[in-house]
């Protein structure tokens, strides 16, 4: 069950990141560029996303999910290093070729090389974080 | 920008956000596509089931968006093959190091008033900016 909702609520995120103009890499560039020719449209998709999103996150917060399960834990609210330099890595990568990871996955229903490659490269990129927090976890067992 | 300009983001945000709030509120789970993803790839989690069917979903709704909706997908990436492949290597690590994306953080994160989301997404919403002007100003062609 909770994997068909899944299955469900991510072609409809799909959906949404197709008809809000996420999914194309030269309106995201043009939004990114605030000091040029600049796109702000895509403020929007975060302004409609999130609002709605905290309505359910707030109506039901600290309850049970309703296909069972524990409810989900609190938001955190702590700052550290690791967050400001990963948010920092990923603007760069995002700034420089305006996709993102949901954009990456929907980028196959019309697929390129460069669509491939930036997709596969994230996936790299992803393994190579966990052999980074694997070798630093050994240094520093906690 | 026109009201017609805004339709498609006002629409497409609505969705997105449906389907992090059902997935949420059915679940428990956290629409983060990174999250999702590395759960995929490296499988040790507990939570394969929901995330590569989240994913699996993703995907499914790309390819209908090719069939039914082609303008909605570029015909190529944009950027130069070198260009996508370290832009991919940074946005894979950076989420993961960061613990989330525009979809973890900029959503839902957001969504939740957690203030580690909302300082994450001004941070990577900022230097995306900067990357962007200072690749222009440098002559780069993004295109």
């Amino acid at each position: 069950m909770k994997a068909a909702a899944a299955l469900a609520f991510g072609v409809l995120f799909a959906w949404g990141l197709g008809i809000s103009g996420m999914s194309r890499p030269e309106v995201v560039l043009g939004f990114l560029d605030i000091l040029g020719d600049w796109n702000p449209a895509l403020m929007f998709v975060m302004g409609s996303a999130v609002p709605i999103y905290m309505a359910a996150w707030f109506a039901r917060v600290g309850k049970r999910p309703l296909l069972g399960g524990p409810a989900p834990k609190g938001a955190r609210h702590d700052l550290d290093g690791r967050m400001f330099a990963g948010a920092a890595l990923f603007g760069v990568g995002w700034g420089l070729c305006g996709i993102c990871p949901g954009p990456a996955l929907t980028l196959l229903g019309r697929p390129s090389a460069g669509g491939l490659l930036f997709l596969a490269c994230m996936l790299c990129g992803m393994l190579l974080y966990r052999v980074v927090d694997a070798r630093r976890a050994g240094a520093n067992p906690a | 920008m026109d009201m017609t300009s805004i339709q498609g983001p006002l629409t497409g945000g609505a969705m997105i956000g449906m389907a992090a709030a059902g997935l949420l509120l059915l679940t428990g789970k956290t629409a983060g596509v990174s999250g999702a993803l590395y759960g995929v790839v490296t499988g040790e989690r507990g939570e394969f089931p929901w995330q590569f069917a989240f994913v699996l979903g993703l995907v499914l709704g790309g390819v209908m968006l090719g069939q039914f909706m082609p303008q909605a997908l570029p015909a190529s990436a944009g950027s130069s093959l070198p260009l996508l492949g370290l832009g991919g290597l940074l946005v894979g690590f950076g989420a993961r190091l960061g613990g989330g994306c525009t979809s973890g953080h900029g959503v839902c994160g957001m969504g939740r008033l957690s203030r580690r989301s909302v300082v994450a997404t001004c941070s990577f919403m900022a230097v995306a900016m900067a990357t962007v002007f200072l690749v222009r100003i440098s002559g780069g062609s993004l295109s």
